[in-house]
Protein backbone atom coordinates (compact mmCIF):
# COMPACT_ATOMS: atom_id res chain seq x y z
CA UNK A 1 0.00 0.00 0.00
CA UNK A 2 1.52 3.11 -0.85
CA UNK A 3 0.90 6.71 1.05
CA UNK A 4 2.81 8.14 -1.99
CA UNK A 5 1.79 7.73 -5.61
CA UNK A 6 3.99 9.34 -8.10
CA UNK A 7 1.50 10.76 -10.97
CA UNK A 8 3.35 11.58 -13.89
CA UNK A 9 0.90 13.84 -16.54
CA UNK A 10 -0.05 10.72 -17.97
CA UNK A 11 -3.41 10.18 -20.22
CA UNK A 12 -4.65 7.15 -18.82
CA UNK A 13 -4.25 8.67 -15.32
CA UNK A 14 -6.12 11.94 -16.44
CA UNK A 15 -8.89 9.82 -17.60
CA UNK A 16 -8.99 7.84 -15.14
CA UNK A 17 -9.57 10.35 -12.86
CA UNK A 18 -11.91 12.16 -15.46
CA UNK A 19 -13.85 9.03 -15.74
CA UNK A 20 -14.30 9.21 -11.76
CA UNK A 21 -15.29 12.81 -11.95
CA UNK A 22 -17.67 12.08 -14.25
CA UNK A 23 -19.37 9.13 -12.48
CA UNK A 24 -19.18 11.25 -9.48
CA UNK A 25 -21.29 14.24 -11.18
CA UNK A 26 -24.22 10.95 -12.21
CA UNK A 27 -24.31 10.04 -8.84
CA UNK A 28 -27.94 10.07 -6.69
CA UNK A 29 -29.09 12.74 -5.02
CA UNK A 30 -27.07 11.65 -1.91
CA UNK A 31 -23.78 13.55 -3.58
CA UNK A 32 -23.43 17.10 -3.77
CA UNK A 33 -22.39 19.53 -6.27
CA UNK A 34 -18.70 21.35 -6.53
CA UNK A 35 -19.02 24.73 -7.09
CA UNK A 36 -17.24 25.63 -10.52
CA UNK A 37 -14.02 27.41 -10.43
CA UNK A 38 -14.41 31.05 -9.97
CA UNK A 39 -11.43 32.63 -12.73
CA UNK A 40 -13.34 36.72 -12.31
CA UNK A 41 -12.86 36.52 -8.31
CA UNK A 42 -9.13 34.52 -8.75
CA UNK A 43 -8.12 37.63 -11.69
CA UNK A 44 -9.27 40.29 -9.41
CA UNK A 45 -6.62 42.64 -8.47
CA UNK A 46 -7.96 44.71 -5.52
CA UNK A 47 -9.61 43.33 -2.37
CA UNK A 48 -13.25 44.77 -3.04
CA UNK A 49 -13.06 43.64 -6.78
CA UNK A 50 -12.29 40.12 -5.29
CA UNK A 51 -15.54 40.37 -3.06
CA UNK A 52 -18.36 41.13 -5.70
CA UNK A 53 -16.49 38.64 -7.92
CA UNK A 54 -17.42 36.23 -4.91
CA UNK A 55 -21.09 38.07 -4.61
CA UNK A 56 -21.39 40.20 -1.98
CA UNK A 57 -19.31 42.68 0.25
CA UNK A 58 -19.68 40.09 3.15
CA UNK A 59 -20.48 41.03 7.05
CA UNK A 60 -18.54 40.20 10.00
CA UNK A 61 -19.78 37.15 12.20
CA UNK A 62 -18.34 35.79 15.11
CA UNK A 63 -18.70 32.11 13.50
CA UNK A 64 -16.33 32.45 11.43
CA UNK A 65 -13.20 31.46 13.31
CA UNK A 66 -9.95 32.06 11.72
CA UNK A 67 -6.55 31.57 13.07
CA UNK A 68 -3.15 33.49 11.37
CA UNK A 69 0.21 34.11 13.31
CA UNK A 70 0.49 37.94 14.44
CA UNK A 71 3.92 37.83 12.34
CA UNK A 72 5.14 35.49 9.59
CA UNK A 73 8.82 33.91 9.34
CA UNK A 74 8.18 34.56 6.05
CA UNK A 75 6.15 35.72 3.79
CA UNK A 76 6.20 32.78 0.95
CA UNK A 77 4.79 30.19 4.21
CA UNK A 78 1.55 31.89 6.17
CA UNK A 79 -0.36 29.12 7.85
CA UNK A 80 -3.63 29.87 8.78
CA UNK A 81 -6.61 27.97 9.59
CA UNK A 82 -10.34 28.68 9.07
CA UNK A 83 -13.11 27.17 11.26
CA UNK A 84 -16.94 27.83 11.40
CA UNK A 85 -19.02 27.15 14.40
CA UNK A 86 -22.34 26.09 13.02
CA UNK A 87 -24.57 26.34 15.99
CA UNK A 88 -23.95 30.30 15.50
CA UNK A 89 -23.81 29.51 11.66
CA UNK A 90 -25.08 26.83 9.49
CA UNK A 91 -25.10 25.82 6.36
CA UNK A 92 -21.61 26.75 5.07
CA UNK A 93 -21.22 25.76 1.58
CA UNK A 94 -17.81 27.80 0.84
CA UNK A 95 -14.70 29.10 2.52
CA UNK A 96 -12.27 31.69 0.72
CA UNK A 97 -9.27 32.74 1.73
CA UNK A 98 -7.77 36.42 0.48
CA UNK A 99 -4.45 38.33 1.51
CA UNK A 100 -5.45 42.01 0.87
CA UNK A 101 -2.13 43.19 -0.06
CA UNK A 102 -1.42 40.37 -2.44
CA UNK A 103 -1.40 41.46 -6.45
CA UNK A 104 -4.76 38.79 -6.73
CA UNK A 105 -5.88 38.63 -2.94
CA UNK A 106 -7.97 35.96 -3.94
CA UNK A 107 -5.85 32.75 -2.62
CA UNK A 108 -8.19 29.79 -2.62
CA UNK A 109 -12.06 28.70 -2.28
CA UNK A 110 -12.96 25.26 -0.70
CA UNK A 111 -16.34 24.14 -1.55
CA UNK A 112 -17.70 22.04 1.62
CA UNK A 113 -19.32 19.65 1.40
CA UNK A 114 -23.16 19.43 3.28
CA UNK A 115 -23.57 18.34 6.67
CA UNK A 116 -19.66 18.26 7.52
CA UNK A 117 -17.47 20.45 9.90
CA UNK A 118 -15.63 23.65 8.53
CA UNK A 119 -12.23 23.08 9.32
CA UNK A 120 -9.40 23.95 6.88
CA UNK A 121 -5.56 24.13 7.37
CA UNK A 122 -3.14 25.92 4.55
CA UNK A 123 -0.04 28.15 3.47
CA UNK A 124 -0.09 31.12 1.67
CA UNK A 125 1.83 33.45 0.45
CA UNK A 126 1.41 37.31 2.07
CA UNK A 127 3.35 39.05 -0.20
CA UNK A 128 3.33 42.08 2.77
CA UNK A 129 1.99 43.18 6.35
CA UNK A 130 -1.75 43.55 5.86
CA UNK A 131 -5.28 42.42 6.13
CA UNK A 132 -6.40 38.63 5.61
CA UNK A 133 -10.25 37.96 5.19
CA UNK A 134 -11.79 34.20 5.58
CA UNK A 135 -14.97 34.54 3.65
CA UNK A 136 -17.83 31.77 4.32
CA UNK A 137 -21.00 31.54 2.02
CA UNK A 138 -23.96 30.23 3.91
CA UNK A 139 -27.59 29.82 2.29
CA UNK A 140 -25.99 32.60 -0.51
CA UNK A 141 -24.64 35.13 2.02
CA UNK A 142 -21.36 36.04 2.36
CA UNK A 143 -19.48 36.47 5.75
CA UNK A 144 -16.13 36.94 7.00
CA UNK A 145 -13.87 37.73 9.63
CA UNK A 146 -9.70 39.29 9.18
CA UNK A 147 -6.92 39.26 10.78
CA UNK A 148 -3.51 41.52 10.06
CA UNK A 149 -0.64 39.06 9.79
CA UNK A 150 2.78 40.79 9.74
CA UNK A 151 5.56 40.06 7.13
CA UNK A 152 9.02 39.92 8.33
CA UNK A 153 12.48 39.53 7.05
CA UNK A 154 15.28 37.64 8.05
CA UNK A 155 18.92 38.05 7.47
CA UNK A 156 21.16 39.95 5.71
CA UNK A 157 19.45 40.70 2.72
CA UNK A 158 21.44 41.53 -0.37
CA UNK B 1 9.21 13.60 -8.63
CA UNK B 2 5.88 15.74 -9.25
CA UNK B 3 2.50 14.31 -7.98
CA UNK B 4 3.39 13.62 -4.86
CA UNK B 5 0.78 13.50 -2.16
CA UNK B 6 1.60 12.18 1.95
CA UNK B 7 -1.36 12.00 3.23
CA UNK B 8 -2.05 11.24 6.97
CA UNK B 9 -5.21 10.55 8.04
CA UNK B 10 -6.84 9.79 11.97
CA UNK B 11 -9.83 9.91 13.63
CA UNK B 12 -10.30 12.76 15.64
CA UNK B 13 -13.90 11.44 17.93
CA UNK B 14 -16.86 11.92 15.18
CA UNK B 15 -14.36 13.44 12.59
CA UNK B 16 -11.47 12.10 10.41
CA UNK B 17 -8.60 14.84 9.95
CA UNK B 18 -6.36 14.80 6.69
CA UNK B 19 -3.36 16.36 6.18
CA UNK B 20 -1.96 16.49 2.82
CA UNK B 21 1.26 17.87 1.89
CA UNK B 22 1.55 17.73 -2.09
CA UNK B 23 4.79 18.34 -4.00
CA UNK B 24 4.44 21.55 -6.87
CA UNK B 25 6.35 24.46 -7.37
CA UNK B 26 3.09 26.59 -6.90
CA UNK B 27 4.92 29.17 -9.61
CA UNK B 28 2.95 32.40 -9.84
CA UNK B 29 4.14 33.32 -13.46
CA UNK B 30 5.36 36.41 -11.91
CA UNK B 31 9.07 35.30 -10.71
CA UNK B 32 12.29 36.07 -13.19
CA UNK B 33 15.23 33.08 -13.49
CA UNK B 34 18.45 33.87 -13.18
CA UNK B 35 18.80 34.60 -16.77
CA UNK B 36 16.23 37.42 -16.50
CA UNK B 37 13.76 34.96 -18.00
CA UNK B 38 10.14 34.87 -16.45
CA UNK B 39 9.17 31.27 -15.06
CA UNK B 40 5.49 30.62 -16.41
CA UNK B 41 3.11 30.48 -14.12
CA UNK B 42 2.45 26.33 -12.51
CA UNK B 43 0.52 25.85 -9.94
CA UNK B 44 -2.59 23.37 -8.34
CA UNK B 45 -5.64 24.45 -9.70
CA UNK B 46 -8.05 22.36 -8.22
CA UNK B 47 -7.50 19.44 -5.48
CA UNK B 48 -10.17 17.44 -3.90
CA UNK B 49 -10.24 15.19 -0.90
CA UNK B 50 -12.34 11.84 -1.21
CA UNK B 51 -13.53 9.58 1.32
CA UNK B 52 -13.91 6.11 -0.30
CA UNK B 53 -16.56 7.51 -3.28
CA UNK B 54 -17.15 10.58 -1.86
CA UNK B 55 -15.85 14.09 -2.27
CA UNK B 56 -15.33 15.88 1.22
CA UNK B 57 -14.09 18.76 -0.13
CA UNK B 58 -13.25 20.37 -3.24
CA UNK B 59 -10.97 23.32 -3.66
CA UNK B 60 -9.98 25.80 -6.24
CA UNK B 61 -6.40 27.49 -6.26
CA UNK B 62 -4.69 30.58 -7.25
CA UNK B 63 -1.14 30.92 -7.18
CA UNK B 64 -0.66 32.50 -3.77
CA UNK B 65 -1.20 29.06 -2.46
CA UNK B 66 2.37 28.19 -1.38
CA UNK B 67 4.90 26.45 -2.85
CA UNK B 68 4.53 22.63 -1.64
CA UNK B 69 1.35 23.30 -0.37
CA UNK B 70 -0.32 21.83 2.65
CA UNK B 71 -4.00 20.92 3.24
CA UNK B 72 -5.56 20.37 6.06
CA UNK B 73 -8.89 19.11 6.37
CA UNK B 74 -11.72 17.73 8.79
CA UNK B 75 -15.03 15.76 7.71
CA UNK B 76 -17.40 13.98 9.46
CA UNK B 77 -17.48 10.57 9.70
CA UNK B 78 -15.11 7.88 8.48
CA UNK B 79 -13.52 4.77 10.59
CA UNK B 80 -10.21 3.19 10.39
CA UNK B 81 -9.30 1.62 7.71
CA UNK B 82 -10.98 3.76 5.00
CA UNK B 83 -9.35 5.22 2.26
CA UNK B 84 -9.01 8.73 1.97
CA UNK B 85 -7.96 10.14 -1.56
CA UNK B 86 -6.27 13.83 -2.62
CA UNK B 87 -6.38 14.32 -6.27
CA UNK B 88 -5.03 17.99 -8.08
CA UNK B 89 -5.10 19.37 -11.67
CA UNK B 90 -3.06 21.88 -12.30
CA UNK B 91 -3.21 25.01 -14.56
CA UNK B 92 -0.63 23.46 -17.20
CA UNK B 93 -2.52 19.99 -17.10
CA UNK B 94 -0.43 17.97 -14.99
CA UNK B 95 -2.20 15.91 -12.21
CA UNK B 96 -1.41 14.13 -8.52
CA UNK B 97 -2.54 11.45 -6.68
CA UNK B 98 -2.10 9.85 -3.17
CA UNK B 99 -4.25 7.77 -0.89
CA UNK B 100 -3.82 6.61 2.37
CA UNK B 101 -5.80 4.71 5.10
CA UNK B 102 -7.43 6.33 8.10
CA UNK B 103 -5.53 5.41 11.34
CA UNK C 1 26.55 79.52 31.12
CA UNK C 2 26.28 75.67 32.09
CA UNK C 3 29.72 74.17 31.56
CA UNK C 4 30.31 70.62 29.85
CA UNK C 5 32.02 69.34 32.72
CA UNK C 6 29.65 71.02 35.27
CA UNK C 7 27.05 68.36 33.97
CA UNK C 8 29.70 65.62 34.22
CA UNK C 9 30.52 66.53 37.77
CA UNK C 10 26.83 66.06 38.22
CA UNK C 11 26.30 63.08 36.71
CA UNK C 12 29.19 61.59 38.43
CA UNK C 13 28.04 62.44 41.75
CA UNK C 14 24.68 60.58 40.69
CA UNK C 15 26.05 57.82 39.47
CA UNK C 16 28.03 57.63 42.84
CA UNK C 17 25.01 57.45 44.80
CA UNK C 18 23.64 54.88 43.17
CA UNK C 19 24.47 51.47 45.50
CA UNK C 20 26.78 49.79 43.71
CA UNK C 21 25.62 46.54 43.24
CA UNK C 22 22.63 47.95 40.97
CA UNK C 23 25.41 48.56 38.14
CA UNK C 24 25.84 44.85 37.97
CA UNK C 25 21.97 45.03 36.89
CA UNK C 26 23.39 47.25 33.33
CA UNK C 27 26.00 44.58 32.66
CA UNK C 28 23.59 41.81 32.87
CA UNK C 29 20.53 42.95 31.01
CA UNK C 30 20.28 40.66 28.03
CA UNK C 31 19.70 41.89 24.48
CA UNK C 32 15.58 42.21 23.56
CA UNK C 33 14.35 38.93 23.57
CA UNK C 34 12.48 38.47 21.11
CA UNK C 35 12.75 34.45 21.91
CA UNK C 36 9.58 33.28 21.30
CA UNK C 37 7.78 35.85 18.47
CA UNK C 38 8.08 33.02 16.09
CA UNK C 39 6.42 30.62 18.29
CA UNK C 40 2.29 30.91 17.25
CA UNK C 41 3.68 31.01 13.84
CA UNK C 42 5.59 27.13 13.98
CA UNK C 43 2.57 25.97 15.97
CA UNK C 44 -0.18 27.12 13.23
CA UNK C 45 2.72 25.27 10.97
CA UNK C 46 2.82 21.75 12.53
CA UNK C 47 5.07 19.11 11.25
CA UNK C 48 4.81 18.90 7.74
CA UNK C 49 7.62 19.90 6.18
CA UNK C 50 8.12 19.90 2.31
CA UNK C 51 11.67 18.37 2.88
CA UNK C 52 10.22 14.99 3.41
CA UNK C 53 9.80 14.83 -0.23
CA UNK C 54 13.44 15.72 -1.05
CA UNK C 55 14.30 12.69 1.56
CA UNK C 56 12.90 10.48 -1.08
CA UNK C 57 14.63 11.92 -3.94
CA UNK C 58 17.65 11.59 -2.53
CA UNK C 59 17.42 8.36 -2.29
CA UNK C 60 16.25 7.66 -5.54
CA UNK C 61 19.26 9.52 -6.79
CA UNK C 62 21.71 6.88 -4.55
CA UNK C 63 20.17 3.97 -6.08
CA UNK C 64 19.88 5.66 -9.43
CA UNK C 65 22.21 3.78 -12.48
CA UNK C 66 24.45 7.24 -13.64
CA UNK C 67 27.40 8.24 -15.58
CA UNK C 68 28.84 6.28 -18.19
CA UNK C 69 29.61 3.38 -15.54
CA UNK C 70 25.84 3.57 -15.40
CA UNK C 71 26.42 1.99 -11.99
CA UNK C 72 24.17 3.57 -8.76
CA UNK C 73 26.09 5.27 -5.52
CA UNK C 74 25.05 1.84 -3.29
CA UNK C 75 28.83 0.95 -3.14
CA UNK C 76 29.86 4.74 -2.13
CA UNK C 77 31.96 4.86 0.99
CA UNK C 78 30.87 7.89 3.71
CA UNK C 79 33.39 6.50 6.07
CA UNK C 80 31.45 3.81 7.76
CA UNK C 81 32.27 1.47 4.92
CA UNK C 82 31.02 0.97 1.31
CA UNK C 83 27.01 1.42 1.09
CA UNK C 84 26.81 2.24 4.67
CA UNK C 85 24.31 5.54 4.94
CA UNK C 86 22.88 5.70 8.16
CA UNK C 87 24.81 7.44 10.78
CA UNK C 88 27.70 8.39 8.10
CA UNK C 89 26.56 12.03 7.88
CA UNK C 90 27.06 12.42 11.61
CA UNK C 91 30.86 11.94 11.52
CA UNK C 92 31.31 14.59 8.98
CA UNK C 93 33.73 16.32 8.01
CA UNK C 94 36.76 13.45 8.19
CA UNK C 95 39.54 12.25 6.62
CA UNK C 96 39.18 9.82 3.80
CA UNK C 97 42.72 7.28 3.26
CA UNK C 98 41.94 7.04 -1.02
CA UNK C 99 41.98 10.60 -0.98
CA UNK C 100 44.40 11.60 2.05
CA UNK C 101 42.16 14.57 2.75
CA UNK C 102 39.25 15.71 4.82
CA UNK C 103 36.24 16.11 3.29
CA UNK C 104 32.58 17.01 3.63
CA UNK C 105 29.57 15.71 2.83
CA UNK C 106 29.36 17.03 -0.46
CA UNK C 107 32.85 16.55 -1.55
CA UNK C 108 33.05 12.60 -0.76
CA UNK C 109 29.62 12.82 -2.96
CA UNK C 110 31.15 14.36 -5.75
CA UNK C 111 34.16 11.87 -5.66
CA UNK C 112 32.04 8.83 -5.50
CA UNK C 113 30.14 10.31 -8.68
CA UNK C 114 33.66 11.00 -10.52
CA UNK C 115 35.27 7.64 -9.38
CA UNK C 116 32.09 5.16 -9.15
CA UNK C 117 29.85 6.59 -11.82
CA UNK C 118 32.35 7.94 -14.04
CA UNK C 119 31.32 11.40 -14.02
CA UNK C 120 32.57 14.25 -14.78
CA UNK C 121 33.22 16.11 -11.40
CA UNK C 122 33.56 19.83 -12.95
CA UNK C 123 30.00 19.54 -14.43
CA UNK C 124 28.22 18.94 -11.21
CA UNK C 125 30.78 21.29 -9.04
CA UNK C 126 29.28 23.79 -11.77
CA UNK C 127 25.66 23.71 -10.31
CA UNK C 128 26.11 22.44 -7.46
CA UNK C 129 23.00 24.32 -5.79
CA UNK C 130 19.71 25.20 -7.32
CA UNK C 131 19.12 28.59 -9.20
CA UNK C 132 16.17 30.21 -8.38
CA UNK C 133 13.29 28.62 -10.22
CA UNK C 134 14.77 25.68 -10.17
CA UNK C 135 12.84 22.12 -8.33
CA UNK C 136 16.12 21.09 -6.68
CA UNK C 137 19.18 20.04 -7.60
CA UNK C 138 20.41 16.22 -7.17
CA UNK C 139 23.20 17.05 -4.86
CA UNK C 140 20.64 18.83 -2.33
CA UNK C 141 18.67 16.01 -2.13
CA UNK C 142 21.27 13.26 -1.48
CA UNK C 143 22.74 15.39 1.14
CA UNK C 144 19.28 16.28 2.28
CA UNK C 145 18.74 11.86 2.48
CA UNK C 146 21.68 11.32 3.67
CA UNK C 147 21.25 13.70 6.76
CA UNK C 148 17.77 12.45 7.42
CA UNK C 149 20.08 8.93 7.77
CA UNK C 150 21.28 10.51 10.28
CA UNK C 151 18.43 11.81 12.01
CA UNK C 152 18.80 11.50 16.13
CA UNK C 153 22.38 10.45 16.32
CA UNK C 154 24.98 11.73 17.95
CA UNK C 155 27.17 14.58 15.65
CA UNK C 156 30.41 12.99 16.23
CA UNK C 157 32.71 14.42 13.81
CA UNK C 158 36.20 12.36 13.06
CA UNK C 159 38.89 14.72 14.79
CA UNK C 160 41.61 11.89 15.30
CA UNK C 161 43.80 12.09 12.08
CA UNK C 162 46.34 14.79 12.29
CA UNK C 163 44.16 16.47 9.18
CA UNK C 164 41.18 16.29 10.98
CA UNK C 165 42.47 18.39 13.96
CA UNK C 166 44.51 20.74 11.28
CA UNK C 167 41.24 21.53 9.50
CA UNK C 168 39.53 22.23 13.14
CA UNK C 169 42.21 24.73 13.52
CA UNK C 170 42.03 26.27 9.94
CA UNK C 171 38.17 26.88 10.67
CA UNK C 172 39.00 28.47 13.60
CA UNK C 173 40.91 30.88 12.00
CA UNK C 174 38.67 32.15 9.26
CA UNK C 175 35.82 31.94 11.48
CA UNK C 176 37.57 35.20 13.58
CA UNK C 177 39.57 36.10 10.27
CA UNK C 178 38.08 39.66 9.60
CA UNK C 179 37.85 40.84 6.00
CA UNK C 180 36.29 42.26 3.00
CA UNK C 181 34.32 45.79 2.79
CA UNK C 182 33.08 45.88 5.75
CA UNK C 183 35.57 44.41 8.15
CA UNK C 184 33.01 41.35 8.81
CA UNK C 185 34.61 37.97 10.00
CA UNK C 186 31.87 34.86 10.77
CA UNK C 187 32.24 36.30 14.49
CA UNK C 188 31.49 39.86 14.38
CA UNK C 189 27.77 37.99 13.76
CA UNK C 190 28.13 34.50 15.51
CA UNK C 191 29.73 35.02 18.38
CA UNK C 192 27.55 35.96 20.77
CA UNK C 193 24.17 34.85 22.19
CA UNK C 194 21.19 36.43 21.78
CA UNK C 195 21.67 38.77 19.17
CA UNK C 196 19.53 39.22 16.14
CA UNK C 197 19.62 40.69 12.06
CA UNK C 198 16.05 42.12 11.68
CA UNK C 199 14.17 39.15 13.39
CA UNK C 200 16.33 36.84 13.06
CA UNK C 201 18.04 35.05 15.56
CA UNK C 202 21.78 34.68 15.11
CA UNK C 203 23.32 31.60 17.03
CA UNK C 204 26.66 32.00 18.80
CA UNK C 205 28.79 29.16 16.85
CA UNK C 206 31.04 29.02 19.75
CA UNK C 207 29.15 28.58 22.44
CA UNK C 208 27.73 24.46 22.37
CA UNK C 209 24.18 24.27 22.70
CA UNK C 210 24.01 27.06 20.26
CA UNK C 211 26.17 25.30 17.70
CA UNK C 212 24.65 21.72 17.81
CA UNK C 213 21.29 23.07 17.22
CA UNK C 214 22.22 25.64 14.17
CA UNK C 215 24.69 22.72 12.59
CA UNK C 216 22.30 19.99 13.50
CA UNK C 217 19.54 21.67 11.86
CA UNK C 218 21.20 22.12 8.18
CA UNK C 219 20.29 20.79 5.97
CA UNK C 220 17.20 22.59 6.23
CA UNK C 221 14.20 23.34 3.83
CA UNK C 222 13.82 27.46 2.99
CA UNK C 223 10.26 28.28 3.18
CA UNK C 224 11.17 31.87 1.40
CA UNK C 225 13.35 29.43 -1.92
CA UNK C 226 10.74 26.23 -1.59
CA UNK C 227 13.86 24.52 -1.76
CA UNK C 228 15.90 22.05 0.69
CA UNK C 229 19.39 24.05 1.37
CA UNK C 230 22.74 22.30 2.54
CA UNK C 231 25.05 23.67 5.10
CA UNK C 232 27.59 24.05 2.07
CA UNK C 233 25.11 26.50 0.26
CA UNK C 234 24.42 28.38 3.62
CA UNK C 235 28.31 29.29 3.94
CA UNK C 236 28.09 30.75 0.57
CA UNK C 237 25.36 32.39 1.24
CA UNK C 238 26.90 34.03 4.55
CA UNK C 239 29.85 34.76 2.64
CA UNK C 240 27.51 36.81 -0.20
CA UNK C 241 26.62 38.67 3.03
CA UNK C 242 29.29 39.52 4.49
CA UNK C 243 30.42 40.64 0.91
CA UNK C 244 33.55 38.23 1.12
CA UNK C 245 34.64 36.49 -2.28
CA UNK C 246 32.88 34.32 -3.60
CA UNK C 247 33.46 30.75 -1.21
CA UNK C 248 34.19 27.88 -3.63
CA UNK C 249 32.33 25.07 -3.91
CA UNK C 250 34.08 21.89 -1.89
CA UNK C 251 37.01 24.23 -1.01
CA UNK C 252 39.33 23.77 1.86
CA UNK C 253 37.92 26.84 3.26
CA UNK C 254 34.39 25.48 3.23
CA UNK C 255 35.20 21.85 4.78
CA UNK C 256 37.45 24.09 7.41
CA UNK C 257 34.62 25.76 8.55
CA UNK C 258 32.31 23.06 8.89
CA UNK C 259 34.95 21.15 10.52
CA UNK C 260 34.85 24.07 13.06
CA UNK C 261 31.12 24.29 13.43
CA UNK C 262 31.13 20.41 13.74
CA UNK C 263 33.06 19.73 16.67
CA UNK C 264 31.91 22.56 18.43
CA UNK C 265 28.39 21.07 17.82
CA UNK C 266 30.08 17.06 19.04
CA UNK C 267 27.89 16.14 21.34
CA UNK C 268 24.35 17.29 20.04
CA UNK C 269 22.01 15.65 17.79
CA UNK C 270 21.05 15.87 13.94
CA UNK C 271 17.32 16.79 13.77
CA UNK C 272 18.06 17.87 9.66
CA UNK C 273 16.24 18.05 7.70
CA UNK C 274 15.06 21.47 9.36
CA UNK C 275 12.52 23.63 8.36
CA UNK C 276 13.85 27.91 7.92
CA UNK C 277 12.56 30.53 6.81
Amino acid sequence: MNDTIKGRVSRRRLLNWAAALGALMTLPARAWATGSRPETAFDATALDQALMALGQTPTRHEGVIFTTPDIAENGAVVPIRVEVDQTVLPNVSKVSVLVEMNPNPLAAVFDIAPGTEVYIETRVKVAQTGNLYAVVESDGQLFMASRETKVTLGGCGG
Amino acid sequence: MAGRIKIRAQKKGELTEVKALMRHPMETGMRKDQAGESIPAHFITEVAVLHGDQTVMQAHWGAAVSANPFLGVRFQGGQSGDAVRVVWTDNQGGTGEGETTIR
Amino acid sequence: MRRQSDDAMTLYRFVMMIPRWWLLLLMVVPALADEGIFDQYRDLMGDDNPAIFVIDEGEEFWVQSQGPSAVTLEACDLGLGAGVTRGAYAQFPRYFADTDRVMDIETRLLYCMETLQGRDREVIAAKPYSLRGDFGTELEALVTWLAAESEGMTIAPEQAHPKERAMYAMGEEIFFYRAGPHDFSCATCHEQSNKRIRLQQLPNLTEHTEVAEAYGSWPAYRMSQGLVRTMGWRLQDCFRQQRWPGLIFGSEVSIALQTYMAVNAAGGVMTAPGLKR
